[in-house]
């Protein structure tokens, strides 16, 4: 036998206890929707895990109502303090429920329970704690001595990281003191329903969370609600258009998070094996499902071909398999349309002339699998070094000169992330600075911390997430003024009548 | 700068291929100046994320065998006795009276004059573990400081030899090497090869030791690895036991990754020991791992692969009694030496 084909350490699901279908959480409440419910099935095996609702407009006013209802009543007149002692309770039911989410995270989205639980869930527990933390010190946010909150925030996310991006829109959004609604991605609610469940628990009060689930129609109506104060999108970049078109002129705040096409350059100085793994993590981490994703590896062309082959090498050791194996390192693909894309844009690589590789793997004959791919011989023209592939395919390209690597960098309608391989701290903060990226890691990448900001430039989105800046998305800075018009169901209404109180 | 008085060096057969014929110890250093950078954090990462591999049911009973398969058996101390060595070596060769089954152990590790009473106790259970025998390990050059002559560390090594030790495990001139001297680290290791010569020819097996935890940083292992493999080694051995730390799993996948890359470049298998410190089944089983997903498990044999350990053979016998039965047992099922 060989020991390389590791035996099966399955994660055992008893730990999950799922209902058979969910509701709409509104208003503190599991409540029946009136769109068409559809199933949720695990990508791995395409079976079906629970019966999800559907939210239409109406199931959509209810929830923003539920919100704005929380928000005048309690939440907008809740001491920062306060809504710390939420935010930190949540953050310990997470870690205590951490195992059942991994393993639901894990079921629902295809993503090896190595990740969840090793990255996705605690991540999501320090996310709430770290913001738990600012909601008493406002203040100090640098955004005036009194900074309000906006009101009720409509949250899109996507299903890549579906907890831990619900816990990057909510955990500000409420610290801040802002109600949300938020809806998850249409093949990934299971978490956001168990968080729900985790808001009752922490006897969070009704409305200040609500989630609805539903696909893209449910979203549009969310974020085009009249009574919303904030619009907060992380998915693709033409959804990410249509929403900045629909919420112009409405005055609603907006931040997005969009697509990438990062550069991972490494020089001929690097510390080469863990670059390679640094290009491993970058680009083969959640199936490449990573908007930050290393998907252009820009390699010193001296080196080209002995980095090349070591990371095949090490590529070749990758298990792709049941994403419920503690051995796992590939799951799957997250749905059947994703995978199309793909292999889409995979077949065009192979017609525009660039070299396609694989490892020697196994794909498992149900469900969504796409072995992780590399191309070589790219060039800057090709699709595959322009277009985001959202998937494990690495295009390589090469560069002579540090000024070659910026050139190519940033010569993509994208501006997310970046990695800066080099033994040389001067070459590396040299080139940092001329990145057009929101992100640029040196000697590591795909590494996430709840108090560093993260977002886009160009057509990768705005505003920031995560860190200072990603409170001071959900906080209006001290020096506004509230419209004398204002009207009774105005989101600053209920704050305003409490500093008058308290003159 | 000044040039540097080219330095000649031993003509180890190795060095000799790679870095050219005129062999001397500005190449030497221009070798090992040269290597790639170890990023710290990025290695440590690595190995960590090895060690979360899952081992269970038939790999993990795989891997228990693996484990005394390939240990060496040692006992190190000042107040170690005929006696002790004679025990030690009973227990090698049957390391679970229990359970017959229970494979033997790769060699027994002794200090040079207990060699004599080792070879004497394992009888016709000595010879090579490739072969399910055991082998006798010494340590030798002044170990485990190394600080004596040359001639003192050859004659120590010499008399192991002649005693009947299959394998020597000296320890570089860490000193030296600290301050620069690779070449006069080289040169002794070349002497120290040439002193496991025995009378027919053939060479007892050199195990270089780095001491890693002196040498502290894991740029300085990488070349130290680089120096002992060109000098000639047949072993890379982390610790003596004796410092603290002795081996961890990043330094034994760093030194792993350039017995790789030997392996890459020339297409010779260069064995590894870590030693000290791995006490637990559970730790000897993510070194396994890193071998395996480094190297390949191809070397996952007594040739080229050892544990140098004294409590471990102990933990792995109660985990697999445990995987026989079902149950745990305790200390006092398994013998204390």
């Amino acid at each position: 036998m060989s020991f390389l084909e590791y035996a099966p350490a399955p994660e055992s699901t008893a730990i999950l206890n799922l209902r058979d279908s969910y509701g709409l959480f509104i208003d503190g409440e599991f409540v029946d929707g009136h769109g068409a419910a559809f199933a949720t099935i695990s990508p791995s095996t395409e079976k079906r895990i629970a019966e999800v609702a559907c939210a239409d407009a109406s199931d959509v006013d209810r929830a923003v109502a539920a919100a704005r209802r929380a928000y005048d009543r309690t939440w907008s007149r809740m001491s920062g303090g306060d809504r710390g002692k939420y935010l930190f309770r949540i953050a310990r039911l997470v870690q205590e429920r951490a195992r059942e989410l991994a393993v639901a995270e894990s079921l629902d989205n295809g993503k090896p329970i190595k990740e969840t639980r090793d990255v996705d869930i605690p991540l999501v527990a320090a996310w709430f704690f770290y913001y738990a933390g600012w909601a008493d010190k406002l203040e100090y946010a640098g955004l005036g001595s009194a900074p309000r909150a906006l009101g009720v925030a409509a949250q899109v996310i996507p299903w890549n990281f579906p907890l831990l991006m619900l816990a990057w829109k909510i955990a500000p959004a409420l610290a801040a003191g802002n109600t949300v609604v938020l809806k998850p991605a249409e093949t990934t609610p299971l978490t956001a329903l168990l968080f729900a469940e985790i808001c009752q628990q922490a006897d969070l009060p009704a409305g200040v969370v609500n989630i609805i689930t539903g696909a893209g129609e449910t979203g549009r109506a969310l974020v085009s609600h009249d009574d919303v104060n904030k619009v907060a999108f992380t998915g693709s970049t033409p959804v990410g258009r249509e929403i900045a078109r629909a919420v112009a002129g409405t005055g609603k705040k907006l931040t997005l998070e969009l697509g990438g096409k990062g550069a991972n350059i490494v020089f001929d100085d690097a510390a080469m094996d863990q670059a390679v793994e640094g290009i491993v993590s970058g680009i083969f981490f959640n199936q490449g499902h990573v908007c930050c994703a290393g998907s252009r590896l820009l390699v010193q062309e001296n080196i080209h071909d002995e980095l090349v082959d070591r990371l095949k090498t090490r590529l070749s050791t990758l298990r792709l398999g049941d994403p419920l194996d503690k051995n796992t390192d590939i799951g799957a693909i997250n749905s059947r349309e994703q995978l199309d894309r793909i292999r889409a844009l995979s077949e065009i690589g192979e017609q525009e002339g660039a070299e396609r590789w694989s490892p020697a793997c196994e794909i498992p004959s149900n469900g969504f699998w796409f072995a992780p791919t590399i191309f070589t011989n790219v060039s800057t023209s090709h699709r595959i070094a322009r277009d985001e592939i959202f998937g494990p395919v690495l295009s390589v390209l090469t560069f002579r000169t540090p000024e070659e690597a910026v050139a190519k960098a940033n010569n993509t309608p994208y501006g997310l992330s970046a990695g800066i391989w080099t033994e040389k701290a001067s070459r590396m903060l040299a080139l940092a600075d001329r990145l057009r990226a929101g992100v640029v890691w040196a000697n590591t990448f795909n590494k996430f911390d709840p108090a560093s900001p993260f977002g886009g430039y160009k057509e990768s989105g705005y505003g920031r997430e995560g860190g200072r800046h990603g409170l001071a998305a959900y906080l209006e800075a001290s020096g506004w003024q509230a419209p004398i018009e204002s009207s009774a169901a105005s989101p600053r209404s209920g704050r305003k009548a409490r500093k008058a109180v308290a003159k | 700068m000044t040039i540097d008085h080219p330095v000649a060096l031993a003509p180890a057969e190795r060095a000799v291929r790679l870095l050219g014929g005129d062999l001397t110890e500005k190449a030497l250093r221009l070798h090992l100046d040269g290597l790639a950078g170890v990023d710290a954090v990025g290695l440590e990462a690595r190995a960590a994320n090895l060690a979360t591999r899952s081992i269970k049911t038939s790999s993990k009973a795989w891997a228990l065998d693996t484990i005394i398969r390939t240990c060496d058996l040692t006992t190190l101390e000042g107040a170690d006795t005929p006696g002790k060595v004679r025990s030690l070596v009973a227990k090698a060769v049957m390391p679970d009276p229990s359970d017959p089954s229970c494979p033997r152990v790769a060699a027994v590790c002794v200090y040079g004059d207990m060699v004599p009473y080792a070879v004497e106790a394992l009888g016709a259970h000595h010879g090579d573990p490739d072969q399910g025998l055991v082998s006798v390990a010494a340590v030798a050059t002044a170990f485990p400081s190394g600080r004596a002559s040359l001639d003192i560390k050859l004659a120590d090594t010499r008399e192991a030899v002649a005693a009947g030790a299959d394998e020597i495990d000296m320890v570089i001139d860490r000193g030296a090497f600290l301050s620069g001297r690779f070449g006069l680290v080289f040169d002794q290791i070349v002497a120290v090869k040439e002193a496991c010569r025995r009378t027919d020819g053939s060479y007892a097996h050199l195990k270089v030791i780095l001491e890693t935890g002196e040498l502290q940083t894991y740029d300085n292992v990488r070349r130290a690895s680089w120096l002992s493999i060109l000098a000639g080694a047949d072993f890379i051995k982390t610790s003596t036991g004796k410092v603290s730390p002795a081996a961890t799993l990043p330094v034994t996948l760093l030194m792993l990754e350039v017995i790789r890359d030997w392996n890459r470049l020339t297409g010779e298998r260069i064995g590894m020991k870590p030693a000290g410190g791995i006490r637990s089944s559970k730790d000897a089983v993510r070194y396994l791992v890193t071998v395996a997903e480094t190297v390949g498990e191809q070397w996952l044999v007594p040739h080229l692969w050892r544990f140098g350990a004294s409590s471990l053979v102990n933990d792995v016998l109660l985990q697999r009694q445990k995987m026989t039965t079902g149950h745990y047992s305790g200390p006092d099922y398994v013998t204390v030496d």
